[in-house]
């Protein structure tokens, strides 16, 4: 069972999701943060940029770039010299990064990066969907998911956590759904100085860049050695799965705070119908699982809060006495007419006995609102599934006809 | 070549890496034509060309990709690209 959070209310302050997130990339104490400001992640390095006016981040350097793909070239120089950085990007400006994102998971550096998870172009789109940071999923970079505004600024402190841990060294995506989470206002218990020191020490690489002791970084490997490097970035991945639900549990030590390890569930004990989800729109979903009990229907959630490294083991358990599972993707791959969690979902489950009908939805694309009456709607189509097997496996739903 | 932990290597990688492996036209050099420029020394994309003490060249084919930047640049015509035979 997971344990209670303990929100102390005295301390809580209504603060918009961005300032969270920047307040708690601050007590992280980072030593160079380097951004560019993209909507809907504007507001996070605003209020960095303000940190540092007011001389509140000690020991740190913010580096003004032209472009996002310049932003993080500069956090591979200075993570390599031994620097906690950090960095927040959204949409256009992740796909901007994207050579830089695979420099930075191969030469193995702990950077850290929130992003506000915004539609990509074209159609051009400012708001919400989880597409762009989906399509960076093969980049090495741990994806970790929030659900609320509490979540996404503990999460920060713990995504420093997993990837400066000496056995991983990878880069984490913290992400957060662009406005749903960045432009909300929230009752938040902001991470304290005192209580993040004790839970994050200072990042002391073994290997830095020191002219006394050369080392190379992100080396030529010709065919007789790419491979292994390789082999090597798939091992940490595999070992941050543990780490993962490891830092979870010390960051409960610590705060009092927990929102489940790899994965999340609510509700799910005898639940006939489960859902699976990313991000925000898990609030939605807990609230109309509540009413749909209310009504004796066997609805149970489960929140995936790690994409990368996918926790096929964990949602195996947690999948094993569904009648139907449901899959909601904030993201298609296109060409398969698929969501990403759908496809991964149901290839965790293959060559296993489980055997359970897998339905997948692709739903708030772009922005658009997901409403409980759509969700009704789907567990209704589920329960539909139950009874008579599977006639759609994976579909958009919520479509204008009028406008196709 | 040693991978340490992190995936991060010991200094003088581009040592262990022989790109010589890669060749098809050998540079060969011709003592009697060379004015010991250092053309050919400066502009080799692969630092395969060394001075020797007498201000002549040597060519490393350990590491020589055989680009032909340095029969190109070579103002007597002192290097000239051969297919190499393997």
């Amino acid at each position: 069972m997971a344990p209670e959070n303990k929100l102390d209310k005295k301390k809580m302050v209504v603060v918009e999701g961005s300032y969270a997130v920047a307040h708690a990339a601050k007590v992280c104490r980072p030593n160079v943060i380097s951004a560019y400001p993209i909507t809907p992640q504007t507001h996070i390095v605003e209020d960095l940029s303000q940190f540092m006016a007011d001389g509140e981040i000690p020991n740190c350097e913010y580096i003004n770039v032209e472009s996002e793909f310049s932003a993080l070239s500069a956090l591979v120089g200075a993570s390599a010299a031994g620097a906690r950085c950090y960095s927040a990007t959204t949409s256009q400006g992740l796909e901007l990064m994207h050579e830089v994102l695979f420099n930075i998971s191969g030469m193995r550096l702990p950077v850290v990066m929130t992003i506000a998870n915004r539609a990509v172009s074209a159609p051009i789109s400012i708001w919400n969907d989880h597409q762009d940071a989906i399509s960076q999923r093969d980049t090495g970079w741990l994806q970790l998911y929030a659900e609320n505004t509490q979540e996404i600024s503990d999460m920060t402190a713990q995504a420093y956590k997993i990837s400066e841990d000496k056995d991983i060294l990878m880069p984490s995506m913290v992400c957060m759904d662009g406005f749903i989470l960045s432009h909300v206002y929230e009752p938040v218990v902001l991470l304290e100085q005192d209580l993040t020191d004790e839970f994050l020490p200072a990042f002391e690489p073994d290997f830095v860049l020191d002219p006394k002791n050369p080392m190379s970084f992100g080396a030529f490997a010709d065919p007789n050695y790419y491979t292994e490097f390789r082999y090597l970035q798939e091992q940490a991945m595999q070992k941050s799965l543990k780490k993962i639900e490891d830092v979870a549990n010390e960051f409960y030590d610590v705060y009092g705070r927990y929102y489940g390890g790899l994965i999340d569930e609510y509700r799910t004990d005898d639940a006939e119908v489960i859902i699976m989800a990313m991000g925000s729109i898990i609030g939605t979903i807990k609230d109309v699982i509540d009413k749909l009990r209310d009504r004796n229907v066997k609805v149970g959630l489960l929140k995936v809060r790690s994409f990368r490294p996918f926790p096929a083991e964990a949602i195996r358990n947690a999948l094993k006495d569904a009648k139907v599972v449901v899959v909601l993707d904030k993201n298609i791959s296109l060409g398969l007419n698929e969501g990403a969690l759908f496809t991964e979902t149901k290839s965790s489950l293959y060559n296993t006995k489980l055997d359970v009908p897998i339905v997948g939805y692709m739903i708030g694309h772009g922005g658009r609102d997901i409403k409980v009456d759509l969700i009704e709607k789907i567990v209704d189509e589920a329960q539909e599934v139950m009874k008579t097997g599977i006639k759609i496996e994976s579909q958009f739903t919520d479509l204008k006809e009028e406008l196709i | 070549m040693k991978i340490l932990p992190g995936g991060v290597c010991e200094a003088g990688t581009t040592r262990v890496n022989k790109t010589g492996g890669w060749r098809t036209f050998k540079p060969v050099y011709d003592y009697e034509k060379c004015i010991k420029c250092k053309l050919c020394e400066l502009l080799c994309p692969d630092s395969s060309i060394n001075p020797r003490d007498d201000g002549f060249f040597e060519f490393d084919y350990d590491f020589c990709k055989g680009c032909g930047i340095c029969a190109n640049e070579c103002p007597k015509d002192a290097i000239t690209m051969v297919l190499e035979e393997k």
